[in-house]
């Protein structure tokens, strides 16, 4: 047996479990450009019945996965079966190429193309890249790359997991995500929290781990033991029986450990889930997204389609706080209609409430349609603007809101101006919400979207908790309500800091609430409030991470020894 | 030939799914149909030929179907497909 060794990285939630490893495929290396030894004839039986079954299995998985999967899967595979393509490999075998070059360039250059074209096109590229390694991997007889599908329970290995990964990802399956690359806001971080798996992410190294090793994943520390002694795995099987054993927080209103009240919000991007929030607990919203309703048309809404819609959300939250988020739209999700310019930098561009004001009467409507359900409903209903950067654009929102017969007006804080600036800006608004992907991507000056640079989205970096602390700090001198309704607010340990920070209310997707009300228990306010003096006075992310969860452990419920 | 130009009504054009919608039932007629757009003419049955086009909401294109049974039929339904906002369910 091999001796025993850790991985090092960032834990998603408190999970612990073990089990063995499964890595997902690394990608396949690009096939050389040599010249065919088969012969052109017998080069393109090769392909045409690698395209052939590719388009079969693709077929296959699609009907298994079912859902939104299916649509993207059958699509992949009419790229398999695509006659423009299957002339291009062809003519390409014809000048002397073996199958799986010529299978290679063809794919290569239709994505190229549909990179070019930007866009919702350029987005297809991932899918064709996906199809061609499939195809290569046929001809070569390897194992197509892709998320592994044994028929047992497995701890997945990965590089960083796509979108595509994740849909059809078996999550029954699956016992524990590590992944090599990728940070906590990451595709496979945001997954994790979701479904509550255990998962750590930024492992680096974890490549290297054979599969089939057997593995620990302790989320709460971030390690990873790879080939566990015999007793270390009766410690961890003790460990997860006793935690099994343990009553679970009821589902209730959030709180500190000293009764201190911390409301749990949901995050929702229609009235559909509400119900499900309810359920989980959540005691009203802390953002509902109302892009839906405008994402699929090419104009705005009526104030009467509109209406219903919101009469439907507020309806299900009667007597409790309802914060709706007006039109964001904008970088990554451009709407002709408000913005049609193309522009080089969407971050920071006409996006949020720059371009509600260029296209006033949208936002009139909506604020009207909303007025007018909530006099049908008897939720609480709080509006707020999206991606506000000055005093002068609160008080446009707030003054547009009252016109409108709104009560509560506030704003998001997602630029680093309106942190610093939070007390004047919540001298007019009624309240603040942070968006914490946003004011990371911003104060960071990295592109959230953008892989390369995905490491330094991170919201437990000092300098956004500094500003969280700027609003906080703000709110309570004015006494208004700040909440977060990031991805930061849904990371159990990161929350008990934001309350740390001043934050009045934490707001995320239903399926957190569980995991951040459990962890609030934990604490005082006191202690939160040391989180935050502790996180605020370290030098990176992943500094204040460690050290904020070195100062929790020995007040965790739960004293157990650690393993050696 | 029989030939027909239409406006393409989905409000992002013709990607993904309203592409693979037009070039299905292309597929399933079993009728050599061309797609042109500016000048450019794909085979209408290939996804990637049709996207290639880069056809977005509003833009002008053209079919072309190969003469015989069922063309005129098929020209119709292709159009139907063009002019119906598939992004607006």
């Amino acid at each position: 047996m091999a001796d025993t060794s850790e991985l090092h990285g960032v834990g998603i939630g408190r999970g612990l479990t073990f089990g063995p490893v499964l890595r997902m495929p690394e990608p396949l290396p690009e096939p050389l450009d040599i010249p065919s030894a088969l012969g052109p004839d017998v080069e393109k039986e090769h392909a045409t019945a690698a395209l052939a079954s590719t388009a079969a299995l693709i077929r296959l998985r699609g009907e298994r996965a079912g859902g939104t999967a299916k649509d993207v899967l059958e699509a992949q595979a009419f790229m398999a079966e695509d006659p423009t393509l299957s002339d291009d490999i062809v003519a390409r075998i014809d000048t002397g190429k073996t199958a799986e070059r010529a299978v290679f360039e063809a794919f290569a250059n239709f994505r190229d193309l549909l990179l070019g074209m930007g866009g919702y096109m350029s987005e297809r590229a991932t899918d064709l890249d996906d199809v061609s390694q499939r195809v290569v991997a046929q001809l070569r007889g390897v194992p197509v790359p892709g998320v592994p599908d044994p028929d047992y329970r497995f701890v997945l290995f990965a590089r960083d997991l796509a979108p595509a990964d994740t849909a059809l990802l078996d999550l029954d399956k699956v016992i524990a995500l590590v992944t090599s690359d990728g940070g906590p806001t990451s595709h496979t971080a945001i997954l994790a929290r979701e479904k509550s798996i255990v998962a750590i992410v930024g492992a680096a190294g974890a490549m290297d781990t054979p599969d089939d090793s057997v593995v620990i994943v302790d989320a709460a520390a971030g390690l990873v033991t790879v080939a566990p002694s015999e007793e270390q795995l009766e410690a961890v099987a003790a460990e997860i029986d006793q935690r099994a054993a343990q009553v679970p927080v009821p589902v209730g209103p959030g709180a500190l450990a000293d009764g201190t009240s911390v409301p749990l919000l949901a995050n929702l991007g229609s009235a559909e889930g509400a119900a499900e929030a309810v359920e989980l607990g959540a005691e009203g919203v802390g953002l509902f997204r109302t892009e839906f309703l405008f994402l699929d048309s090419t104009k705005a809404p009526t104030v009467e389609e509109q209406q219903k819609h919101y009469t439907k959300l507020l309806a299900a939250f009667p007597g409790k706080k309802v914060v709706v988020r007006a039109l964001d739209a904008g970088a990554d999700k451009p709407l002709s209609f408000l913005n049609a310019a193309a522009e080089e930098n969407p971050a920071l561009g006409l996006r949020g409430l720059r371009a509600l004001r260029a296209n006033e009467q949208i936002l009139r409507d909506q604020l009207q349609a909303l007025a007018n359900a909530a006099a049908d409903t008897e939720a609480e209903l709080w509006v707020m603007a999206p991606m506000v950067s000055t005093v002068e654009e609160t008080r446009y929102f707030t003054r547009v809101a009252r016109e409108a017969g709104l009560q509560t007006a506030g704003v998001m804080v997602e630029v680093p101006s309106s942190a610093l600036l939070a007390d004047r800006i919540l001298a007019d608004a009624d309240f603040a919400s942070i968006g914490t992907n946003d004011l990371t991507q911003y104060t960071l000056a990295a592109d959230r979207l953008l892989g390369s640079v995905a490491a330094f989205q991170d919201p437990w970096h000092p300098a956004v908790l500094r500003l969280v602390g700027e609003v906080g700090r703000a709110g309570r001198t004015l006494g208004k309500p700040v909440g977060v309704c990031g991805e930061a607010a849904a990371d159990p340990l990161l929350a008990v800091v934001l309350v740390g920070l001043g934050v009045t209310s934490l707001s995320m997707s239903p399926a957190a609430l569980a995991g951040v009300r459990a962890e609030l228990t934990r604490y005082t306010l006191a202690q939160a409030q040391e989180f935050a003096v502790i996180a605020l006075a370290a030098n990176g992310a992943n500094e204040a991470r460690a050290a904020v969860l070195a100062a929790a452990s020995p007040s965790n419920t739960n004293p157990k020894e650690k393993v050696e | 030939m029989p030939e027909q130009t239409v406006r393409v009504a989905s409000a992002h054009g013709l990607h993904a799914r309203p592409a693979s919608l037009f070039t299905q039932a292309v597929g399933k007629a079993g009728i050599a149909v061309q797609l042109a757009k500016g000048g450019k003419t794909v085979n209408a049955a290939s996804i990637l030929g049709v996207i290639s086009l880069g056809i977005d909401h509003n833009d002008e294109v053209t079919i072309t179907a190969e003469e015989g049974d069922g063309a005129e039929a098929l020209l119709a339904e292709l159009t139907g497909i063009l002019t119906t906002d598939h992004d607006a369910s």
